[in-house]
């Protein structure tokens, strides 16, 4: 096959969907009017506002006034972590997240460490599922908030989030309200979410990874769920988030829920289906591979393999050479040098975690795609495998079984 | 602009001198403590000293593979006085630069080949 792009990080950024585009186009040139101006031209931009969040609220069966937009998912999980928990520090100071969190999750809750919060972190099994005895074991008379993330980008795991919040809110250590969070920024694009029927608080969303534009996400709080604002200037959002609305953003974020709304169905039996084509694929062409997260509880379009004896960043960049856009957790390919804290979390040795290589699928996908990642991945795994000393060692050491 | 050059991509890409010696005059392997990859540097030495083979096995990033192949450029027909002066910044140089936080993969090129000189003289003094 010739060379081709295929993009397969569609838990970092996505292809914008044409009829959200479409959506936005108006807001630049004709109706860029501030929605709190009274003017009558503004009512454009306020009634497009007002639509967007109710697409975004009916995604998750969520009331329209319990969405707040803000510029980001992780602009929306820091308000989320140190708003809540400033709102509740005085029935109790202590709080807990898995340790399979985004780092704006992660980070934020280390944040409130110096004003005198305490984190506690839940482990996860081999799979990426976080343990539910471990989290009644972790409750405490003083917890105000646990945050879980629904669905892990790098290794697919979905998390039971209806069991996890009731395992919260039927506990009898504490008596006292604690507020669930989940960050769902890698699940809604795919994963069906009632917020009433998972009985949570709050819930981050974002517009990037769901073919929508970038500048737009949305935390769900809960109705009379109490909140500090981490930006503080005007009436927007309802006190909870000031600023200037975004309102190209938004309105084709809400475009892009819509959507998800009306076709995810299709869209993840066909994304589902070219996953397990590679999956399969993978698994008969490529010896000494395993796939990472779970096999049943996995985001619809996510592949997570660790290539044994070859390290990620080269075979990352070299599947780049061929137009293939993938992304590894292995340490050298990450800034700081370390194997990714999922990879960590989830016990894979340091070695095994050096190949590790993550494949996230849309809709935008097609077969021909997969054939030809079929096709190349195979030949660049045996190029490194033949300059990796590892793999001569292992050779050398196996020669008597091969024969 | 991409994060690695254009010299450390062509040689990664096409990666000089692979393999190993069979007979080799030195051997030299090394760890890089910080993400714990792995090069092995294999050489043959003739009568007057210069290097006359090399070639190495490399598990590791882009820059750890382009570092060993253009190491094993640098050793090629050289004396092993001569190669015993190649330093990392040599190396990473000879690359039109590398990212900062990969300088230490290109500790590991000049590394494992003077550790295969070692080895070498080691074996000639026995
Ligand atoms: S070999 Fe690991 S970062 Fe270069």
């Amino acid at each position: 096959m010739d060379k081709k792009n295929v993009y397969l990080d569609n838990q970092t950024s996505t292809k914008l969907d044409d009829r959200v585009f479409n959506s936005m186009k108006p807001f630049f040139l004709e109706n860029y009017f501030n929605p709190q101006s009274v003017y009558f031209l503004a009512n454009h931009s306020r009634l497009a506002l007002e639509l967007a969040r109710s697409q975004v609220a009916k995604l998750i069966n969520a009331d329209k006034q319990e969405i707040i937009f803000t510029s980001c998912g992780s602009e929306a999980n820091n308000l989320a972590i140190k708003g809540i928990a400033n709102a509740l520090k005085y029935k109790g100071k202590h709080i807990i997240v898995s340790s399979i969190e985004h780092s704006s999750v992660l980070n934020s809750s280390k944040k409130l460490i110096a004003e005198g919060f305490e984190i506690s972190y839940l482990k996860v099994n081999s799979k990426g599922e976080v343990i539910t005895e471990q989290l009644i074991s972790l409750l405490r008379k003083d917890t105000i908030l646990v945050s879980i993330q629904y669905a892990n980008p790098e290794i697919g795991t979905i998390q039971n989030i209806k069991k996890l919040a009731s395992v919260v809110k039927n506990n009898n250590i504490n008596n006292n309200f604690v507020a669930f969070h989940t960050d769902a920024v890698s699940a809604c694009s795919s994963v069906q979410i009632n917020v009433k029927d998972l009985n949570i608080d709050a819930l981050t969303i974002s517009s990037s990874i769901i073919h929508g534009p970038k500048g737009a996400a949305a935390l769900y709080l809960k109705d009379k769920v109490p909140i500090v604002s981490q930006i503080d200037g005007g009436i927007q959002e309802n006190y909870k988030r000031a600023g200037t609305e975004n309102i190209p953003a938004i309105v084709g974020f809400g475009k892009a829920c819509e959507i998800i709304n009306n076709e995810s169905f299709k869209n993840n039996v066909f994304i589902k289906n070219l996953r397990d084509k590679l999956i399969t694929g993978i698994l008969t062409k490529l010896k000494h591979v395993s796939l990472n997260g779970s096999i049943k509880n996995r985001l619809v379009g996510n592949v997570n393999f660790s290539v044994n004896f070859i390290e990620g960043e080269s075979l990352v960049l070299f599947l780049d050479n061929y137009g293939i856009m993938i992304s590894s957790g292995s340490a050298c390919s990450n800034k700081n040098l370390k194997i990714s804290t999922v990879l960590d979390a989830i016990g894979i040795n340091n070695f095994l975690g050096q190949g590790t290589i993550t494949f996230n699928l849309s809709k935008f996908n097609t077969e021909n795609d997969i054939n030809y990642v079929l096709e190349k991945l195979p030949y660049i795994v045996q190029k490194l495998r033949n300059i990796s000393p590892v793999y001569s060692k292992f050779l050398n050491e196996n020669k008597q079984e091969m024969i | 602009m991409s994060f690695y050059s254009d010299k450390v991509m062509s040689h990664f890409k096409n990666p000089k001198n692979v393999g190993e010696i069979k007979n080799a005059d030195g051997i030299g392997e090394i760890g890089n403590p910080i993400c714990g990859d792995m090069m092995v540097f294999y050489i043959k030495v003739d009568n007057n000293d210069i290097i006359e083979e090399v070639k190495y096995k490399t598990f590791g990033c882009v820059a750890a593979i382009a570092v060993s192949s253009i190491v094993s450029e640098m050793a090629l027909g050289k004396s092993i006085q001569e190669v015993k002066k190649i330093s990392n910044c040599d190396v990473a140089k000879a690359l039109g630069g590398l990212p900062p936080n990969k300088m230490h993969c290109s500790n590991l090129g000049a590394q494992a080949l003077h550790k295969a000189i070692e080895n070498y003289e080691s074996r000639c003094k026995k």
